[in-house]
């Protein structure tokens, strides 16, 4: 692992659109080892759009991702995970029908060998590798508070858990950087702090954060620099204190002119 | 000798190849939403395989379990093979297409590989040899042979087996993720090319254990018997819920029970009007049922929604 501070995923150039609708012009922005990036805008400002095209959901139509100094190949979710980038979704999409821990453990596969062979045989590789596999899905559970609904299929965990626990399934992989996507969407002013609390920690613990948010209070307690999406083109980019009284951001949100 | 006892030995039996079956058309559907109408052939082929290795071998003096076992050794590899060949011909370019697409190539697999047994081992029905030792046992007034006894068994064990896989180990839990999200399972680092293939090797090779159970049990194989065999155990994972391992298994004992049962009162009770020989209408007659009734099946949800 490297320093804090140096660049860790560099975009340049990121364009996308979907027939006529440009979803992302030119977007180049850098994330520094350590830190919480903030990226917020209006809705439909290309935010999501982003993150599925650094997680390898979606083909860029240009530019370049740049990660942990290699390129990143486009349109390939399962090198992403290799790379070390993880996500959850703004809609939940957790394996509804399996249990919390299963959903934690089949995150483990991305940084685990044993094969089909081993599965029929179970010899002591396998069986190792498995005991390995729960030990760590076992540590997450207890990382994001949820131990207790270890067992509980996913689909029947609360709101807030299916969040929590969707954040343990992509730190399972082992991310350096993780890339949240709306996870105070739906939640309570209590809840919102405990998910203050567990980012920070994650952050703490070398895990790099990549936050797009709607909450401006958490994203501005929260994040160590912000850049604002509008209309698919970056317009800023600072701390969270100047990008607040950015003049053009400001009118993004509040739309045309302000008095 | 109690008919009715007699008859529920028939349908466990029955039931037990059928749920074996099942299982291939259910995995498949619970991974892709594709119907693998070429399923039923991979049986066929497992059939004739077997029995042609075992024919070959009866005169070798060697005791009849260990050529049945040899002939399964012959069918196992070549309905795994037959099984990830279809996958990666018919349906892997299709991955995208509408449903549609791959439900025909199916269909034109099925026929591909009909045409082929009849070219390889000819249009006549081939005699499974009297190499099994033949022992009967009375129960409740009624036979069991000992074929019978290991139908039930072996399959039992498969499908034990089976659930073990899929919901203890790291295959398992790849395949059940690859089942309900396939490109969130991608993004979770699961290989789901690999999984799709394997589910097809596995449902292939309990179809190679089927094939050889069927063709042990009726003393007879030929090229067309994938046909029925495949539709009747659809209708069996339709009966317990497509898509749902547990389903397919209780809709192929059920489906085996209700044909064995049917076929057995069915004269009693149209006067004579109608023999046994209706046998197979009863399992369609339950998929109209189910099909009318409850689409999802018994044990099943949310089929209308990827069907």
């Amino acid at each position: 692992m490297s320093g804090v501070g140096e660049i860790l995923l560099e975009a340049k150039n990121i364009g996308k659109h979907f027939g006529g609708v440009r979803a992302l012009r030119d977007v180049s922005l850098t994330i520094r080892r350590g830190e919480i990036y903030g990226l917020i805008g209006p809705n439909g400002a290309g935010k999501t759009t982003f993150f599925n095209c650094l997680t390898g959901l979606y083909t860029p139509n240009g530019g370049e991702l740049m990660f942990d100094g290699k390129k990143l190949q486009a349109s390939a979710p399962h090198k992403a995970a290799q790379r070390g980038i993880a996500r959850t979704f703004q809609n939940i999409r957790l394996f509804g029908n399996m249990t919390a821990m299963e959903n934690i453990m089949v995150g483990r596969h991305v940084r685990t060998r044993t094969g089909v062979i081993g599965a029929v045989l179970r010899d002591a590789r396998t069986r190792a590798e498995e005991a390995a596999i729960r030990r760590r899905a076992e540590e997450l559970l207890h990382y994001v508070d949820i131990a207790d609904r270890a067992d509980d299929l996913a689909r029947n965990l609360s709101y807030g858990d299916q969040r929590r626990l969707e954040i343990a399934r992509a730190l399972a992989t082992d991310p350096q950087l993780l890339a949240l996507d709306e996870p105070a969407a739906g939640m309570n002013g209590t809840e919102t702090e405990e998910l203050r609390v567990l980012i920070e920690g994650i952050r703490n613990d070398g895990v790099t954060v990549l936050l797009i948010e709607h909450d401006v209070k958490l994203v501005m307690g929260l994040c160590d620099r912000v850049a604002v999406l509008d209309y698919g083109a970056k317009i800023c980019e600072d701390v969270p204190a100047v990008v607040q009284h950015d003049p053009r951001v400001i009118e993004a949100y509040l739309g045309g002119a302000v008095a | 000798m109690d008919i009715f006892i007699q008859q529920v030995i028939n349908g466990l039996v029955l039931g037990s190849i059928y749920a074996l079956v099942a299982l291939g058309y259910t995995m498949v559907y619970g991974i892709m939403g594709l119907i693998n109408f070429a399923h039923g052939e991979v049986v066929m082929i497992g059939a004739m395989v077997a029995l042609t290795v075992i024919s070959m071998l009866s005169d070798s003096g060697l005791p009849g379990i260990v050529i049945a076992l040899i002939g399964l050794g012959a069918a196992l590899p070549v309905c795994m093979g037959t099984g990830f060949a279809i996958e990666r011909i018919a349906y892997r370019p299709l991955r995208r297409a509408p449903k549609l697409a791959p439900l025909i190539t199916a269909i034109g697999v099925s026929i591909v590989l009909q045409n082929l047994a009849m070219l390889i081992w000819g249009r006549n029905y081939h005699a499974f040899p009297p190499i099994l030792p033949t022992s009967e046992h009375e129960i409740f007034g009624a036979t069991i042979t000992g074929l019978q006894i290991a139908i039930i068994v072996i399959a039992a064990l498969m499908m034990a087996g089976l659930i073990l896989l899929v919901q203890r180990t790291k295959l398992g839990r790849a395949m059940r993720a690859t089942a309900e999200n396939p490109p969130i399972a991608q993004l979770m680092g699961v290989d789901i090319n690999r999984v799709i293939s394997l589910t097809f090797v596995i449902g292939s090779a309990l179809a190679a254990v089927a094939g050889l159970m069927v063709s042990a049990n009726y003393s007879i194989a030929h090229y067309y018997m994938g046909f029925i065999l495949g539709l009747k155990a659809f209708t069996a994972a339709v009966l317990g819920g497509i898509g749902n391992i547990a389903g397919a298994m209780l809709g192929g004992i059920l489906l085996g029970l209700i044909e064995s049962l049917g076929a057995g009162y069915i004269g009693d009770l149209t006067g004579g009007f109608l023999g046994s020989h209706y046998q197979d209408v009863f399992a369609f007659f339950v998929l109209i049922c189910v099909l009318v009734f409850r689409p999802s099946g018994l044990v099943g949800e949310k089929v209308a929604e990827r069907a």
